[in-house]
């Protein structure tokens, strides 16, 4: 694992600064929300951008645990709201990206408990002190994606190229409505099944979807053994996956002005080589 | 090898089915109709038609179309010909329901009978009724307006 240790110190924070706020949403779960926040805030903040990833997932938090940030968190998102810490405590620093700071959800808490107008309060002040504020949408359309989606302006789809995660993907997107800017990452893509007629493709999903696409994710081990490791793909520069993040932070970011790549099919040297890590 | 035998004796491969599953499952989620309201929707539809012209029920195509992030009801009701009693004469003005006759070439096979009549038939059979059903989504943009033309040829109406 190679890490990208980043120079430059964090921004004083500006008087009238206004970061963008960031929803990462799918509909339904298990296609790779956390993973794809984790991911690309770590590679927005290896440029340099301050980030703050917040865990809107109130009940089932997990954005910690993809980090490895598990052990340092010591005050979450409820404590923030209801002023029992404060938002400087409950922010987790990341020493691999010195820009980039955690909002844990609450783990013992439902997603009921969380104040609407309070948690767009909350994005409202890291927005003031943060280029990017992600937010990890839970899965699902009820309170908890309600709360997440409030106070974002910009929305980055999550779908996985399954009948059922396209149609949740499609009834998300008319949930967010105009208000909302979406762009789609489609994840857990499988080459050489695209090309054996066995996985929708990306244009077969995007057909659906009709989203500007930020970026395609290979369904690949490196990314499971990056999350038992607590090490997002984004920081490894050898991955391939995590270039894959990094120029999809690039997009968002707007240096990067490539279309996305669609991921190809591993050589047979590469099938002989790899995946021992 | 199991794979070779499979695309051999099964040539549709199972990105198909989910592509068909997909298209079948959003139309009825952008829709909200049961199919059983679509299918009453398509009899009254003909029914409506037919009391104008004579259609062919049979050949009746009714269909939902992803058009953009709408829905559009296509619906192709091939004309047979002119009810009798609903014939107007030729000098008469183009029905509504075609307004562009007077352009429409007449068909060199109808000429030497009733030629406006022939094309005002002619005309609605070249192209498919159209309805565009956008349910009230907020997010829908305007579909994209399409026309679809027929390949078959109007028969001859039933004058002789």
């Amino acid at each position: 694992m190679h890490e990208l240790r980043d120079e430059a110190p964090v921004a004083p924070p500006a008087p009238i600064k206004r970061g963008r706020a960031i929803v990462v949403t799918s509909g339904k779960g298990g296609v790779g929300k956390t993973t794809t926040t984790a991911n690309v805030g770590a590679a927005l903040g290896a440029t340099g951008a301050t980030v703050a990833l917040v865990d809107a997932d109130v009940g089932l938090r997990n954005l910690d645990i993809v980090l490895g940030l598990e052990s340092r968190v010591r005050f979450h998102v409820l404590d923030v709201l209801e002023g029992k810490a404060e938002l400087d405590d409950a922010l987790v620093s990341d020493k691999r990206v010195p820009t980039m700071k955690l909002l844990a959800a609450s783990q013992t808490r439902e997603k009921d408990d969380v104040d609407t107008q309070a948690f767009r309060g909350l994005i409202e002040r890291l927005r003031e002190r943060f280029d990017y504020v992600l937010i990890d949408c839970p899965a699902g359309i009820e309170t908890g994606f309600q709360n997440a989606i409030v106070a974002a302006d910009e929305a980055i789809v999550v779908c996985t190229p399954e009948v059922s995660a396209v149609r949740d993907a499609d009834r998300v997107v008319g949930l967010l409505g105009e208000r909302v800017s979406i762009r789609l990452i489609v994840n857990r893509l499988r080459p050489a099944l695209v090309r054996r007629g066995k996985m929708l493709s990306v244009d077969d999903v995007n057909a659906i979807l009709r989203l500007p696409l930020l970026g395609v994710i290979a369904d690949e081990p490196g990314v499971i053994v990056s999350t038992n490791k607590g090490e997002p793909l984004a920081l490894d520069v050898a991955s391939a996956t995590g270039d894959a993040y990094r120029k999809i932070a690039g997009r968002i970011a707007g240096t990067d002005t490539s279309a996305p790549d669609i991921p190809r099919e591993a050589t047979f040297f590469e099938k002989f080589f790899g995946g021992r890590r | 090898m199991i794979d070779f035998f499979n695309r051999l004796f099964n040539p549709k491969p199972s990105s198909a089915t989910a592509r068909e599953r997909l298209r079948l499952v959003l139309l009825s989620d952008h829709l909200a109709l049961a199919p059983d309201v679509v299918e009453s929707l398509k009899l009254d539809l003909i029914a409506v038609i037919s009391k104008y012209v004579d259609v062919d029920a049979a050949n009746c195509d009714v269909t939902f179309e992803q058009q953009d992030r709408a829905v559009a009801m296509l619906a192709n009701i091939p004309i047979l010909g002119m009810k009798p009693a609903d014939r107007k004469p030729p000098a008469g003005p183009a029905a509504p329901a075609a307004p562009s006759v007077a352009q429409a070439p007449e068909p060199p096979s109808f000429t030497d009978s009733a030629p406006a009549t022939v094309a005002a038939i002619h005309e609605p059979v070249a192209d498919a009724v159209i309805i565009e059903a956008v349910p009230g989504s907020p997010v829908a943009p305007k579909p994209r307006r399409r026309r679809r033309r027929r390949a078959s040829v109007t028969p001859a109406p039933a004058a002789g």
